[in-house]
């Protein structure tokens, strides 16, 4: 078989097989087979790349169950740039290998909805209207089947939904002290508008003034994640357009697996000589929200939020981006805030993407422990950084009825500035 | 493999509990030791003793040779299938059965990660004293079979100190309870000789472990010295002074290079050595020693001593020397880890040993190691596409071993001698010792069934070259 080149051959010899990664990784956890362990995933595609497999359907199942959640990373001593092997692999199977029908014609499906406006729009609004129907109580339904009850899981509960175009400027509150851009993304403005505002506000209060180009639009992650990387790639040049000619302090995500991406647009085009230069400038200004928070002096909210909380890690915030201290410290900033400990809260929630729909089966399992976690502490509220999350959590706690509701960190950093 | 075997097999155990597939297969061709491989032939997964039994006694009635595997963390190829078809893994078997803190123990299954041992009692001021290195990832049967250590072992002891119990499926499949919840042991300690012996006596499938405090407090320093003779020395004084630290570790230049490129701790980069001494206790007690240790640290002439000053710094010193062997890969392609132990007395010897050995083959080699046992962990490092520099890291590392017995050392300190140096067991022990033991092992395993061809040269010879279905990697 010939020798594949789907990524830098070297980058293979930086994982040592010493299997440091192994317990940390959701998937080997639950099933206890290498072949789904980042360790056993390594070999696997660099036997691929060295021609020694056929790119067959065994081949792809294990790298299609990996959740791209990057604990492995957290995890390995060695310095393995697991991301980079998993998405390179990926674009490798989409552009050689035949998938099923059904699975064709659901991923074409995430290909066009989500990165486009339009789509997600649609896609929105659907969403919108069941809510409005109270198509969310199916979900709880025991007459349904669990795949269709799922499904209605979706669906969000009524007024969780909020849709909201930003303006183009924001002045700062009080003295200026920064500038700064935000990225309103594809999925946010559509679903998750009032945390955009949120965003904003807080950004605001903090002495920022704030720049919404508007000619944004996708920034590519969710593409490269999936494999797509022609489309990915074009919406992450765009994307390095829009931000690229502004004099500003930081670019602002509030979408952690956004944040995770842009700040590898450097590596992503460092063969490509017209956009090296302005990726790796835009890539070193982007900043999560609450990492930017965290690294300036904070001018603390004053209203108090009398409730108790716990916090769940996304995985592209804190194993993507090492940014878990500073949440944590926003949310002691609140005033009145109680906070409980979330255990194994940075284990990944199954949403990974758009992985809750193409490999719901492991999603739920990952979903059903994050569940019992969060029941356990007992807060009313769970909070997190990251839309996906968000998407799945709330799902997850509206099929079990309970009362706990998921919020991002600046929706409640939001309300203890403004009420 | 039959079809109508993997059937048998998939009927006990689930269907996605047997991996067959060739492709999946290949994954489970090596350990943390990567110079030889070899793939099994099936993998079966089970999740319980019951499991376990009817897999066994499957195998046995069709005679079929097996080797058991925790999570592969191993560095001695132990549980490498030398032919041995199949391959009983003990990832599922990961549940904590049973805590009982009041009596101090807990049970668990085989294949429970050793640091969740300590993480599920933490909250209660209680630990599980054995930590070896890799504790985030390998498994109390794996710890068992190797009789690990780790560095706390200078004050703590190692696994067998801390398992009062281990239950044992034998290779035809009957199942055996070794010692029990208390510590007296009638007759003869069966307990005893089943860790360590390299998983050759059986499946372990689960184990009482002992849980002890938590130390009231610590005083964690980081030492750093101009050159290793004055890091060995200071090693030797504080031993010779009557202290037993908690752990005393130490890391020359070439490891603080690659842990300070890891996790950015703050270590000197220019430094010859530095040491990592924590002492534990009573709070009461830890001042007086920690101004013993400070004097024995000026009169070796330290560049500095840095004390950690909170948990948060305690645990990240802890985080870069556990994580340091794992951080080697950032050197060089590949890394072979050796393990020898001499008297604590030779430390200085069997460095400069080692220093002569890897200039004699043009090698880099660096050391971290548990210092205060004598247990020395020199790291050789190379790259697996150069077969001629493979061949130097083989022999540098024999030779290495070879110093160590010299020095009246021995040839494991804690990761086994599995089939990698299978070899040398000769430099300590006469063919009459040699059988001996394996009578000893015929005893619990008299087919030879479960994980065969380790520990022992076989009859076959040379491992090396005459065991037709293992390769080297190369
Ligand atoms: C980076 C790194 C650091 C390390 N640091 C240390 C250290 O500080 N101290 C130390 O002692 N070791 C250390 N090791 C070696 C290794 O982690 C230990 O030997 C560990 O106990 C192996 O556990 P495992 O679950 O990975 O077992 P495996 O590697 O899967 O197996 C090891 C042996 O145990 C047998 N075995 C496994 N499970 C069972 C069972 N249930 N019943 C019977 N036999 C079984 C196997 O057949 C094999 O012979 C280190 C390894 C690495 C990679
Ligand atoms: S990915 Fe890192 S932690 Fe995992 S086996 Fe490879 S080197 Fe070790
Ligand atoms: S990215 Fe997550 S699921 Fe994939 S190998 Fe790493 S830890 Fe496992």
């Amino acid at each position: 078989m010939p020798q594949t080149n789907f990524v830098d051959y070297e980058k293979f010899f930086d994982c040592v097989h010493c299997g440091l990664c192994l317990s940390f990784c959701p998937t080997y956890v639950e099933l206890g087979t290498e072949m789904d362990s980042p360790r056993g995933r390594i070999a696997t595609m660099r036997s691929l790349h060295e021609g020694k497999f056929p790119l067959d359907a065994e081949v792809v199942r294990h790298l299609d169950l990996c959740l791209g959640c990057r604990a492995c990373e957290t995890a390995c001593p060695s310095g393995v740039h697991y991301g980079e092997l998993i998405e390179s692999a990926r674009s490798f199977i989409e552009e050689q290998y035949r998938r099923p029908l059904l699975d064709r014609l659901k991923r074409w499906t995430i290909d066009k909805v989500f990165p486009n406006p339009l789509g997600v729009r649609v896609f929105a609004s659907m969403l919108k209207l069941g809510s409005a129907l109270g198509l969310s109580r199916l979900a709880r339904s025991d007459k349904l089947p669990q795949q269709l009850r799922s499904w209605f899981s979706m669906v969000p509960e009524r007024g969780s939904v909020s849709s909201a175009t930003l303006l183009e400027h924001y002045p700062a509150i009080g003295e200026k002290r920064y500038t700064v851009a935000v990225l309103s993304g594809c999925v946010m403005p559509a679903l998750f508008g009032a945390t955009n505002e949120a965003t904003v506000k807080v950004l605001r209060h903090n002495g920022c003034e704030v720049v919404v180009p508007k000619a944004q639009g996708c920034c590519g992650a969710l593409l490269l994640h999936n494999g797509n990387k022609p489309d990915g790639l074009a919406r992450a040049r765009q994307t390095i357009d829009v931000f690229n000619g502004l004099n500003v302090d930081a670019l602002i995500i509030n979408a952690a697996g956004c944040g995770a991406m842009m700040k590898e647009y450097g590596e992503l085009f460092k063969d490509d000589p017209v956009y090296r230069e302005k990726a790796q400038r835009v890539a070193a200004k982007v900043k999560d929200v609450t990492e930017f928070l965290g690294g300036i002096p904070l001018i603390p909210p004053s209203r108090e939020v009398k409730k108790s909380v716990t916090y769940h890690d996304a995985c592209h915030l804190a194993h993507g981006q090492n940014v878990r201290s500073q949440p944590r410290a926003l949310l002691r900033a609140i005033p009145g805030l109680q906070i409980m400990e979330l255990q194994e809260s940075d284990w990944c929630c199954g949403s990974a993407g758009t992985y809750n729909l193409t490999e719901p089966a492991m999603a739920r399992r990952l979903l059903d422990k994050k569940m019992a976690n969060i029941e356990a502490t007992e807060a009313e509220l769970v909070v997190m950084g990251n839309p996906g999350c968000l998407m799945q959590i709330r799902a997850g706690l509206q099929q079990r009825g309970l009362s706990i509701k998921a919020v991002h960190t600046v929706d409640l950093l939001a309300e203890a500035y403004e009420g | 493999m039959d079809t109508a075997f993997i059937a048998q097999l998939a009927a006990i155990v689930g269907p996605d509990g047997v991996v067959s597939n060739k492709t999946a297969l290949s994954v489970y061709d090596c350990d943390g030791y990567t110079l030889e491989k070899s793939t099994p032939d099936l993998v079966v997964l089970p999740r319980s003793t019951g499991e376990v039994v009817a897999v066994v006694k499957l195998l046995h009635k069709e005679k079929i040779a097996f080797v058991p595997r925790g999570a592969g963390t191993g560095l001695s190829g132990g549980c490498l299938p030398v032919e041995a078809p199949v391959m009983i893994g003990t990832s599922r078997m990961n549940k904590i059965l049973h805590i009982d803190l009041v009596n101090r123990y807990m049970v668990a299954q085989a294949g429970v990660v050793n640091l969740w041992v300590s993480n599920a009692v933490k909250s209660q001021g209680f630990q599980y004293a054995p930590d070896p290195s890799s504790q985030q990832a390998c498994t109390i049967g794996g710890n068992v079979a190797e009789n690990s250590g780790g560095p706390h072992t200078l004050k703590y002891g190692v696994t067998t100190n801390h398992v009062l119990g281990v239950e044992l499926v034998l290779p035809d499949g009957e199942v055996v309870q070794l010692g029990g919840v208390v510590d007296d042991v009638l007759g003869y300690d069966l307990r005893g000789i089943t860790i360590g012996a390299e998983g050759t006596f059986g499946i372990v499938t689960q184990a009482t472990l002992r849980l002890t405090r938590q130390p009231q407090a610590y005083r964690t320093f980081l030492v750093v010295f101009e050159t290793v003779p004055q890091a060995t020395q200071t090693v030797s004084d504080v031993i010779a002074a009557g202290i037993i630290p908690a752990a005393l570790e130490m890391m020359d230049n070439l490891m603080i290079q690659a842990v300070e490129a890891a996790f950015h701790v703050g270590f000197p980069t220019d430094a010859g050595a530095v040491l990592i001494i924590e002492l534990d206790g009573l709070e009461a007690g830890l001042d007086p020693q920690t101004k013993k240790i400070m004097a024995i640290c000026e009169r070796n002439a330290a560049r500095e001593v840095r004390l950690a000053q909170d948990e948060a710094e305690r645990t990240a010193l802890w985080k870069s020397r556990k994580r340091a062997i794992g951080a080697a890969g950032r050197l060089a392609p590949n890394y072979c880890t050796q393990d020898g132990v001499v008297p604590r007395t030779k430390v200085p010897d069997i460095l400069a040993a080692i220093a002569r050995i890897s200039e004699k083959y043009q090698l880099r080699i660096g050391n971290v190691f548990h210092a205060g046992d004598g247990n020395i962990h020199p790291i050789l490092l190379f790259d697996e596409r150069n077969t001629e520099e493979t061949e130097r890291v083989l022999k540098a590392g024999r030779e290495i071993l070879q110093a160590c017995v010299d020095l009246g050392g021995s040839l494991t300190g804690e990761h086994g001698i599995g089939v990698e140096k299978m070899g040398q067991m000769s430099l300590i022990f006469t063919p009459e010792d040699m059988l001996a033991m394996t009578q000893v092992r015929a005893v619990f395993n008299p087919e030879n069934r479960c994980n065969p061809h380790k520990i022992f040269p076989t009859p076959h010879g040379c491992i090396d070259t005459r065991v037709p279905r293992r390769q080297a990697s190369l």
